[in-house]
């Protein structure tokens, strides 16, 4: 299949547990309590995350791969593995001030990953919190606010 | 416009090797996958079809008949094969069998055997998105290049 067939896409599925707890300086102890419900008990709880990554781009001829997934898993283990795997989510610099609700997360990673990819750009980045929700984001927005992660590396 | 989609699965075995590159290179790239014994996958087959419902039967497209043509097009193909020795676009032309290539592979047998279906049919019905896992964590997709 010598011929150009376009776009093709790459998906991979990682795991990664973490805590945190929804809960904003800018609402009371109640309107927390009304918000966010049990998600905002004070010392926080866990899920077993999945991150799904979808990278987009013209399949390379030599390897008939749009991404080496050894070199996407290098750079996710990097960007986001190593970063939020077995960690508190509300203690890393992008959520001092930002609720860690997946959705946040959804957009921090992919504003972690977009600039990153070994081949391809980021269709989307899907975070599964756990069998019943999952959240997935075709861009990062304004992510002016992960600029802060410059600060951390 | 609704989107349906129907799953299928094989068994088949490939290896990834580029006959241009020296073996160094090709265990280099592809790791354990470069093995020229081969390994193999339970492969998970999604195919995605867009369209309006039937105002009388209220399908895209039937299902039954969907399912026939993935086991025909694609399953009688392909399950319980060597990708690399025994499908006809991986070994007349050494295409590397990956995931991808698998994706886009399959997305060429059904593609025809939808449109004309759908123009005989006079339905809207197309092929939208044809995905392959080759385990739960790791699979392509192809949406005719677009």
């Amino acid at each position: 299949m010598s011929a150009d067939f376009g776009k093709a896409y790459f998906g991979r599925r990682y795991t990664l547990s973490a805590s945190h707890r929804l809960h904003s300086d800018a609402l009371t102890t109640d309107e927390n309590r009304a918000a966010f419900g049990k998600c905002n008990n004070p010392h926080g709880h866990g899920h077993n995350y999945v991150l799904e990554v979808l990278a987009g781009g013209a399949v390379d001829p030599e390897t008939g791969m749009v991404v080496n997934m050894a070199a996407l898993d290098a750079v996710v283990r990097a960007q986001v593995m190593e970063r939020f795997d077995h960690a508190n989510l509300n203690l890393d610099p992008l959520f001092v001030n930002r609720v860690p609700t997946t959705e946040n997360l959804c957009r921090a990673v992919f504003g972690l990953l977009k600039d990153s990819l070994p081949a391809g750009d980021i269709e989307y980045v899907r975070v599964e919190e756990t069998e019943n929700n999952f959240f997935q984001c075709y861009g990062a927005g304004d992510d002016s606010w992960l600029e802060m992660r410059q600060v951390s590396e | 416009m609704i989107f349906l989609t129907r799953r299928a699965t094989f068994s088949a075995s490939h290896y990834y090797w580029n006959d241009a590159w020296p073996a160094e290179k090709n265990e280099e790239v592809f790791g354990r996958c470069a093995n020229r014994n081969g390994h193999g996958h339970n492969y998970t087959l999604e195919v995605t079809v867009a369209g309006e419902p039937d105002p009388v039967t209220g399908f895209v497209v039937d299902l039954k008949w969907l399912k026939d043509v993935i086991e025909r097009e694609v399953l009688a193909a392909y399950d319980h094969r060597h990708l690399n020795l025994e499908v006809p676009e991986f070994a007349a032309s050494k295409l590397i069998p990956t995931t991808e290539n698998i994706a886009i592979a399959a997305w060429r047998r059904l593609e025809p055997v939808v449109t004309a279906a759908a123009e005989a049919d006079s339905s809207r019905a197309r092929l939208s998105r044809v995905r392959v896992y080759e385990t739960p964590e790791i699979f392509a997709e192809y949406r005719g290049g677009l």
